[in-house]
């Protein structure tokens, strides 16, 4: 039985005469969390649009659980979550309207969504917020709704683009856990992170430099390949010779 | 269908919990019919006279107390300076210098023709054109009196005169307010179909909540109609506040189907938020879209006919105007208030409009892209 979950093959995004993602190959099994690492700039945001079908690619194949990117992108959308860097919850919306709408929009029943609201404002000890409105919770608690929103249907995949961007360590390790949970149920996680120490987390990392996978391994596999302590010394050790002077134009 | 429900309950969630925007949405429709349409109007009154009057004589002092008489015109001035005349109507202390030479009286009482001149302000033309007609009008009736007066003396032979006796239909009185308020409600109801609807789909561009809804799996015209439906329907509120006002505060008659006019507002309007909408997928910010919408929205105002007779326009521009929503609900607003216009009688204007309602909305359909 085939179990990848995301297949892609030779996959190359331009934007003009820009090169971001740069003939890309790739796979990733089903239920692994899968990081993708690189410095800012590298295309990672761009790949994770590409996979979750928000941009078009220019070239190579892309399937994801199953549907081709260029073509049946919004087959892909009925089974993925995505929650993005720039936070997307509507900030004029209380904590249960906006759970409501997602739950609404995925197709969820009504006492289906009302008891998921329920779990997730208990989970995340949650309930004195159900009517808050978003734009008045803390960073931290906007992004683990946020991420609870991207699997409230229960996807296949779900996307992270840099979630924990900006949030306070332990915020963090509490966001790690709920990635853990859900990787237990058997979502595979896609996530992108410029944070190495949550690298050690994945099951698998991939590290981007210049729109090219550098690098594709089990964290311990790539330490021991480049003789390297943590993942930010393999890190440092991959993108050092690429690295570039900063330009000022 | 389920989907929509939800996006419309957010939208209406959304629309109502700005303090600001739900406020306006109901103040809006009042301040601009009390406002607007007392304000607006034709009618030319007070159009102050300078008279220079070299003549002296009963009969130019008979002219200028029937000028005095009449509603149109103040005099403001009497000299016997030209150049003191020229100079009030350059200063704008006047709007017309009627000059009557010495000899008028003189010129009538030998039966020959009596010579005026009026030299007329005309910085704007049609209060030049419409002040210079009453003033005629004033002058053929004294005309009229002069001449009863000599029949009655037995000094003139009666000429056989055309008589014509006209009848302002629909509009007895020439009432310029039952002629402006259902344009002002056109101009109501395009502002909150163009401005709210487009503004709200940019800011959702503005704060990265679109992607996340473009993420998921819901459909282009859902989306879409979801934006629509609720201005649409604070559109109909407003439409109806706004006649209400009117029937108020002016008494505006109502002689057709307010059925028809709320069904020609409800095309009209799906035909803006389309348009609207359809602007909004290519603009970033709100600042672009407003830039773009307020041009839209003022070429199609001032082009519908609502303050210029659309037949007088050249052709060109009536042309322009098979694709303006603005004239066409204004011209069903006006039939349907006024002359009591049945369906048939605007069956035309109403299909058209459900057309480009279609094309607009299609366009928005379209162009809003859920992946780059």
């Amino acid at each position: 039985m085939d179990n990848k979950v995301i297949k892609v093959r030779n996959l190359v995004k331009r934007f003009g005469k820009f090169v971001a993602n740069d003939n890309l190959t790739f796979d990733v099994h089903e239920g692994e969390i899968f990081g993708f690492l690189g410095a800012n700039g590298a295309g990672k945001t761009t790949a994770i649009r590409i996979l979750s079908g928000l941009l078009e690619p220019t070239s190579g194949e892309v399937i994801v659980a199953g549907f081709n990117a260029g073509r049946e992108s919004e087959q892909i959308k009925k089974n993925i979550g995505y929650m993005c860097q720039k936070f997307s919850l509507y900030e004029d919306l209380t904590v249960k309207e906006n759970i409501t709408l997602y739950g609404g929009i995925y197709g969820l029943k009504t006492s289906v969504i009302r008891n998921r609201i329920h779990e997730l404002l208990e989970k995340l000890h949650f309930r004195e917020y159900e009517n808050r409105l978003i734009s008045a919770l803390p960073l931290g608690l906007r992004q683990k709704l946020a991420f609870s929103v991207a699997v409230l249907h229960e996807p296949k995949i779900v996307f992270l683009d840099e979630p924990t961007g900006g949030v306070d360590p332990i915020t963090r390790r509490q966001f790690w856990e709920m990635i853990y949970e859900t990787a237990a149920k058997g979502i595979t996680v896609f996530v992108t992170t410029h944070y190495m120490d949550e690298a050690e987390y994945c099951d698998r990392i991939s590290i981007m430099s210049e729109g090219k996978i550098v690098a594709l391994d089990t964290p311990e596999n790539l330490k021991k390949q480049f003789n390297a302590g943590t993942v930010e010394e393999v890190f440092i050790k991959i993108a050092r010779p690429n690295i570039s002077p900063i330009h000022n134009s | 269908m389920r989907t929509i429900l939800y996006l419309i309950r957010k939208e209406f969630i959304q629309i109502f919990r700005n303090k600001f925007i739900s406020k306006a949405i109901f103040a809006v429709p009042i301040v601009q019919m009390l406002l607007l349409v007392p304000a607006i109007t034709f009618e030319i009154k007070n159009v102050r006279l300078a008279i220079i009057d070299k003549d002296m004589t009963p009969e130019s002092r008979g002219l200028i107390s029937k000028l005095e008489g009449s509603t149109f015109f103040k005099i403001s001035y009497s000299t016997f300076s030209e150049d003191e005349a020229n100079n009030l109507l350059h200063g704008n202390k006047c709007n017309i210098i009627l000059h009557i030479p010495s000899g008028f009286g003189k010129d009538i009482v030998n039966r020959n023709p009596g010579k005026l001149l009026a030299t007329v302000d005309a910085i704007n033309a049609s209060t030049a054109q419409l002040s210079w007609a009453y003033l005629n009008g004033v002058i053929r009736d004294y005309n009229k009196d002069l001449i009863t007066e000599n029949i009655s003396t037995g000094t003139m032979t009666p000429f056989p005169v055309i008589q014509i006796t006209n009848r302002y239909w629909y509009n007895e009185m020439l009432n310029y307010k039952y002629y402006m308020l259902p344009g002002i409600l056109v101009i109501l109801v395009t502002a909150i179909g163009f401005l709210l609807a487009g503004l709200n789909m940019v800011r959702e561009k503005e704060s990265g909540t679109i992607e996340q809804i473009n993420v998921t799996p819901v459909r282009k015209y859902h989306f879409i109609i979801a934006k629509m439906v609720p201005f649409l329907l604070i559109g109909l509120v407003d439409l109806a506040l706004g006649l209400v006002i009117g029937k108020l505060a002016f008494n505006i008659p109502f002689a057709g189907s307010i059925f028809i006019m709320f069904l020609g507002a409800t095309i009209f309007l799906i035909a803006v938020l389309g348009l609207a909408l359809f602007i909004s997928t290519f603009s970033d910010t709100q600042q672009q879209y407003m830039f773009v919408a307020f041009f839209c929205m003022i070429i199609f105002i001032l082009m519908s006919g609502i303050f210029t007779p659309f037949e007088s326009m050249p052709m060109w521009a009536q042309d322009f105007n098979l694709i303006n929503p603005v004239a066409y609900l204004i011209r069903i607003n006006r039939m349907v208030m006024l002359k009591g216009s049945t369906i048939q009688d605007i069956s035309h204007d109403l299909s058209a409009l459900v057309l480009i309602a279609i094309c607009f909305t299609t366009l928005a359909v379209r162009r809003y892209r859920k992946r780059a």
